[in-house]
C-alpha cells in the first residue's frame, strides 16, 4: 500500500526534497478525491489548503457576468493546485472544478505555514518551488494573451 | 535532413490543376484536394509546399497537408485571410488552379528512425506536419514513442478533427490537444501548447522534435524542449516567410543568410538559432 510519505516523495512538485522535510510535510497531508463536476474551491473563499494532483484534471474558472464560467486554464496529474494559502490575504483567486475524477494530496495551509515559521530552510524551499510554479503560470498566461494563432499570413 | 523531392524542371511554369474536393475545416479554413488536368502530379516530401495560382488573382505558398503515400491528389489546407486565399476558398468544384512545386526542404524522418518523435503544432502549423504524421504512422515500427502536441486558439479552430479522433484512438500514438480559450462544451485542456511539453512522455536525449506554428510560439516551444533536455541538433522548425518565387530568386522570404523557400521551410534549429530571435529580420 502506498504511504502518504511515498506519494509525496513521488510527486514532481516535491522531487528531490530533503527526506527530513518530507517527514515534516507528511504531518500536514491527507488523501482526498473529488468527483467530476465538483468544485474544489471557489473564488473569494479562504485558501486553507493546496493540492498535489495525482490523477485527473482540474479547470480553473472565473465567473464573468453575462458570459458564465470561463475556463482560464486546466491543470492535471503532476501539477500543483493553489498558492493563495501561502500569501496574504489567503483568498482563492479562481474557482477550481474537477473536470473528471480527481485524486490529490491535500496539504493543510495553516499547518504548513507553522512548520515553515519553525524551520526557515523548509519555508525557503517551499517558497522557491511555489515561485517557480507562479512564474510558469504567468509566462503561460502571457503567451495565451498574445493570441498567437489569430493572424497567420499564409498556409 | 531527408532527401527533398526536386521541383519540376520549369519551376516558374504552373501545372494546370482543378479542384476535386473541398472540405471546410473551421470558420476560415478549408482543405482543398487538387488533381492534375494533364500529366500527373509528382511526389512530395512531408514539410514541402506548393505555390498555388488562382489565375487573374495571384499566387500564394501553401504547405502540402495530404498523405505522401497518395501523391496523385494534392491536398492543401488554406486559411482565407487574403485575396488569393479567399479566391481559393471560393473556388467551385472543377475550378482551375495552377500549381508550382513542390518546393523546399522536408522533415527529417529518416534521421528520426530509432528515436522518439515529438510533433508540436500550433494553429495552422498542423497542416505541414500532417504529412509527417501520416509517414511516421505508415512505418510506425521504425520509431520509438510518437507524441503529437497540438494547440489551437479555440475548439472551433481545431484542424483535422477526424484525424485527431482516429489518432487518439491509437495505442501507439500519444495525442494531447489544448486550446487558448475554451468554449461551452469543451472538455479538453485549456492553456498554451508549451504547457503540454513538460508532461509528455518521451526520452529527451533520443528525441527528434518537429515544430510548426507562429514564430513566437516556436520560440517558447524551443525553450521548453531545451528545458526537457532535447538537444538543439534534434529540433526542427518550419518557418513562415512571405514567399513569392519558391526558388530563392526574388528574395522576399530572406531570413538572415537564408531564403526560406529554398533553404527551408524546414530548418534544423541549430542552423537558424542565431537569426531566430532577431527583431525586424
Amino acid at each position: 500500500m502506498e504511504t502518504l510519505e511515498r506519494l509525496l516523495a513521488a510527486h514532481p512538485f516535491f522531487k528531490d526534497l530533503r527526506p527530513e522535510h518530507l517527514q515534516v510535510l507528511v504531518g500536514c497531508a491527507a488523501n482526498v478525491r473529488f468527483e467530476a463536476g465538483q468544485y474544489i474551491f471557489r473564488e473569494g473563499e479562504e485558501a486553507k489548503t493546496f493540492y498535489l494532483l495525482r490523477h485527473g484534471r482540474v479547470a480553473l474558472e472565473m465567473a464573468v457576468p453575462g458570459r458564465g464560467s470561463l475556463t482560464i486554464q486546466t491543470i492535471r496529474e503532476g501539477d500543483v493546485l493553489g498558492w493563495a494559502w501561502l500569501f496574504p490575504p489567503h483568498r482563492w483567486h479562481f474557482d477550481a472544478r474537477a473536470v473528471e475524477l480527481v485524486r490529490a494530496i491535500a496539504m493543510d495551509g495553516q499547518c504548513l505555514r507553522d512548520k515553515c515559521e519553525q524551520d526557515h530552510s523548509l519555508g525557503y524551499e517551499l517558497v522557491k518551488r511555489f515561485a517557480q510554479v507562479i512564474v510558469e503560470r504567468l509566462q503561460a498566461t502571457r503567451l495565451q494573451l498574445l493570441d498567437v494563432y489569430g493572424h497567420v499570413p499564409h498556409r | 535532413m531527408s532527401p527533398t523531392v526536386e521541383a519540376s524542371p520549369a519551376p516558374l511554369w504552373p501545372l494546370p490543376c482543378r479542384l476535386h474536393a473541398r472540405r471546410r475545416e473551421t470558420r476560415d479554413t478549408v482543405t482543398l484536394e487538387l488533381e492534375a488536368v494533364g500529366p500527373g502530379l509528382g511526389e512530395f516530401a512531408p514539410g514541402q509546399f506548393n505555390m498555388l495560382y488562382v489565375f487573374g488573382v495571384g499566387e500564394v505558398p501553401i504547405s502540402i497537408s495530404g498523405d505522401p503515400a497518395h501523391p496523385g491528389r494534392l491536398v492543401h489546407t488554406v486559411r482565407m485571410v487574403g485575396a488569393v486565399t479567399r479566391a481559393l476558398g471560393r473556388l467551385p468544384r472543377g475550378g482551375a488552379v495552377g500549381v508550382r512545386g513542390p518546393f523546399g526542404t522536408s522533415w527529417p524522418l529518416e534521421e528520426a528512425a530509432g528515436s522518439d518523435v515529438v510533433v508540436v503544432a500550433g494553429g495552422m502549423g498542423l497542416a505541414p506536419l500532417r504529412p509527417a504524421l501520416y509517414a511516421l504512422l505508415a512505418r510506425r515500427e521504425r520509431f520509438g514513442r510518437i507524441v503529437l502536441l497540438y494547440g489551437a486558439r479555440t475548439p472551433g479552430d481545431l484542424l483535422y478533427v477526424t484525424d485527431l479522433r482516429r489518432w487518439r484512438a491509437r495505442m501507439d500514438l500519444e495525442v494531447e490537444v489544448t486550446v487558448d480559450a475554451a468554449t461551452d462544451g469543451w472538455r479538453g485542456d485549456v492553456g498554451v501548447v508549451t504547457t503540454l511539453i513538460p508532461r509528455a512522455r518521451f526520452e529527451p536525449a533520443s528525441t527528434v522534435a518537429l515544430v510548426c506554428g507562429p514564430e513566437v510560439m516556436m520560440r517558447f516551444v524551443v525553450r521548453e524542449l531545451q528545458a526537457r533536455g532535447v538537444p538543439d541538433g534534434s529540433i526542427y522548425l518550419s518557418m513562415e516567410r512571405n514567399m513569392h518565387c519558391g526558388i530563392g530568386q526574388c528574395g522576399h522570404c530572406q531570413c538572415g543568410p537564408f531564403f526560406v523557400c529554398r533553404d527551408g521551410p524546414v530548418f534544423p534549429y541549430r542552423r537558424i538559432a542565431p537569426f531566430f530571435r532577431l527583431r525586424e529580420l
